[in-house]
């Protein structure tokens, strides 16, 4: 399997929000902590290493 | 409570140095710590003579190294001396890990049944060591010379010449071989000016061993972030005599001498322990980690061995073990050598083997080490959110590292290794360490690894040659029919080697396998013998002609 680079969220509006409305009242640290966990959280669910690492390698260039 | 009282073991002039004669020994090792004792034992057991320097006259002060995995103890029962160090030592299964205030996960290390040896026990090292020097006086080939410092090394193409330091002045030997077991900050490395190089870790540690009667269980605990000790960790152990060993993580900018005053110290362990319980402070130290390697662990007529060859964090209990590892491998091979069976090329494989699993416990140790000590604000959120989601989620717990605990590493690129060409089911593939098995011998119960001769040894599942031994140019080795000399009545051993009739395998001194097949064929078993003592295809056609 690759990394999608797709659109792959049926709505993505709902979503973005939904995200960011998770952290509206959390501030900086506590929200990086959220991320982290949010990370750990979707990566076990992917699982696939050469996704992660796909991903990862994605991410780092700065999403090119 | 208890105190340990050290022994003095009494330094004696040496023949050599009263006569003034310069002796050429086969081999010399430097420090009679576990790895240097561990040296002497195994290259007595192969049969050579053995003479050990060591600066002091006593064992190490202070627990140093507690843990103790259950490969170390297959080697020191091979050297007859593992019982008394299971009896004496605690064994232990369970490990917990907390953060903050809470119970984030726990493992049992609980071994496969059918093992003679616990996963782990946890034993001081003077204890340790005062076992080893009990094994070493009872063996006439090794001699201990206490209260001898190296001072210098030179060497020649064959042979060494070293320049010792004793009570009654200074004096010369030589050896054809000198094994290096004189620890992280080796004297012998820098007289023979190896590189020594790797990373280091900025961060101190407070180790202390306290007597106490708590009713902690007999497991190891290890605490991020605890409220006694906020932002760093804390690791708690058992060890014999209701001794406890305390490892606290300072940070980088703790001052080691403040830190070290009992005043400082007391406090600490108090605020752990609760005020309630009583305890005496018998053992402080503390220390800044390097994960470090030598660049060859031959030089020359060298050879290093434990943390004189390669320094990891203690996060893993991977730096005794390891040595003792060292010396399993070396041994066989330098006995080898020395008889003639085998060129000195054999000892290149020593460096080729025991560099790639140096580079194992590297890897691991450094790993252990960034989870421990996270080195930016992110990783350590990265580590906060591991630790928080294995409170109450399976996966995130296989990412917790509070120290892989050792295994051996296979030597799966090994030279010596005959690759597979059949397909033999299983793991035990060339370049592993032989699992054990419970057998029986004339309908008595016995052990499989005891059944490993000191040379090579042949084992092959069912009724396939009348011979008892595979010779080839200087080896025979001891061939074992499963159904004929040993029986398998759990059918474990065939279990645990993938083995149907016909299965034959090769293991080498050290109890590696060297080869396997899935068919008996003694051609194929002298041309793997030989490869597996180093000999280069054109020694292999003529010694096998």
């Amino acid at each position: 399997m690759m990394l999608n680079l797709s659109p792959n969220i049926a709505d993505p509006d709902d979503f973005y929000a939904e995200l960011i409305n998770s952290q509206r009242d959390l501030d900086e640290e506590q929200a990086l902590r959220m991320n982290a966990r949010l990370i750990l959280l979707l990566a076990n669910h992917i699982g696939d290493r050469k996704v992660l690492t796909e991903a990862i390698g994605c991410a780092r260039r700065g999403g090119g | 409570m208890t105190s340990y009282i050290y022994p003095k073991f009494g330094y004696r002039r040496s023949q050599e140095q009263a006569e003034g004669i310069v002796k050429r020994h086969p081999i010399v090792v430097i420090g009679a710590g576990p790895i240097g004792l561990t040296a002497a034992l195994d290259c007595a057991a192969r049969g050579q003579p053995v003479v050990v320097l060591d600066d002091n006259d006593t064992v190490s002060i202070g627990s140093r190294a507690v843990c103790y995995a259950k490969r170390p103890l297959e080697i020191w029962d091979r050297l007859g001396c593992a019982a008394p160090m299971v009896e004496r030592g605690v064994s232990w299964n369970v490990g917990k890990v907390f953060f903050q205030d809470q119970l984030s996960y726990q493992f049992d290390l609980l071994p496969e049944a059918d093992h003679q040896w616990p996963a782990m026990i946890n034993l001081q090292q003077y204890h340790l060591e005062e076992m080893l020097v009990a094994q070493c006086r009872a063996n006439p080939l090794i001699e201990l010379r206490w209260k001898h410092r190296l001072i210098s090394l030179k060497q020649a193409a064959d042979y060494a010449t070293l320049a010792v330091e004793t009570p009654d002045g200074i004096f010369t030997m030589e050896a054809q071989w000198v094994i290096a077991c004189d620890g992280a900050n080796s004297d012998v490395r820098k007289m023979v000016g190896a590189e020594f190089t790797g990373q280091f870790f900025q961060d101190r540690f407070l180790i202390a061993d306290v007597a106490m009667k708590a009713d902690f269980p007999t497991e190891r605990w290890f605490w991020f972030d605890p409220p006694f000790h906020p932002g760093q960790s804390v690791l708690l152990h058992r060890q014999a005599d209701n001794i406890w060993r305390i490892d606290f993580q300072l940070g980088w900018e703790a001052n080691p001498e403040e830190e070290k005053r009992p005043e400082r110290v007391i406090p600490r362990i108090r605020a752990m322990l609760g005020e309630d319980t009583e305890f005496v402070l018998e053992w402080v130290s503390i220390y800044q980690f390097a994960c470090r390697r030598i660049d060859n662990f031959r030089q020359g007529r060298v050879l290093f061995a434990g943390d004189a060859a390669h320094q990891v964090s203690p996060f893993g209990a991977r730096g005794a073990n390891t040595g003792v590892q060292d010396i399993d491998n070396l041994a066989w091979k330098l006995a080898m050598v020395l008889r003639g069976e085998a060129s000195e090329a054999l000892l290149d494989s020593y460096h080729e083997e025991r560099a790639y699993a140096a580079d194992d416990n590297i890897l691991n140790s450094t790993r252990a080490t960034d989870f421990i000590t996270p080195k930016t604000k992110p990783s350590r959120y990265f580590r906060d959110a591991v630790l928080e989601l294995a409170r109450h989620h399976g996966f995130a717990r296989p990412l917790v590292n509070s120290g892989r605990l050792s295994t051996p590493t296979p030597y799966v690129t090994s030279a010596l290794n005959t690759p597979d060409h059949d397909a033999v089911p299983g793991g035990m593939r060339p370049g592993t360490n032989a699992a054990d098995a419970p057998i029986a011998v004339d309908g008595k119960p016995a052990w499989f690894l005891h059944c490993l001769g000191d040379g090579f040894t042949v084992v092959a599942f069912g009724n396939v040659s009348d011979k008892i031994e595979i010779a080839v140019g200087p080896f025979a080795a001891k061939l074992i029919l499963v159904g004929r000399d040993i029986e398998d009545p759990k059918g474990l051993l065939a279990q645990r080697y993938g083995a149907s009739p016909g299965t034959t395998y090769l293991f080498r001194p050290d109890q590696y396998v060297a080869a396997r097949w899935s068919g008996f064929d003694e051609a194929k078993i002298t041309e793997a013998m030989l490869r597996a003592s180093g000999h280069d295809i054109a020694d292999r056609t003529e010694l096998a002609a």
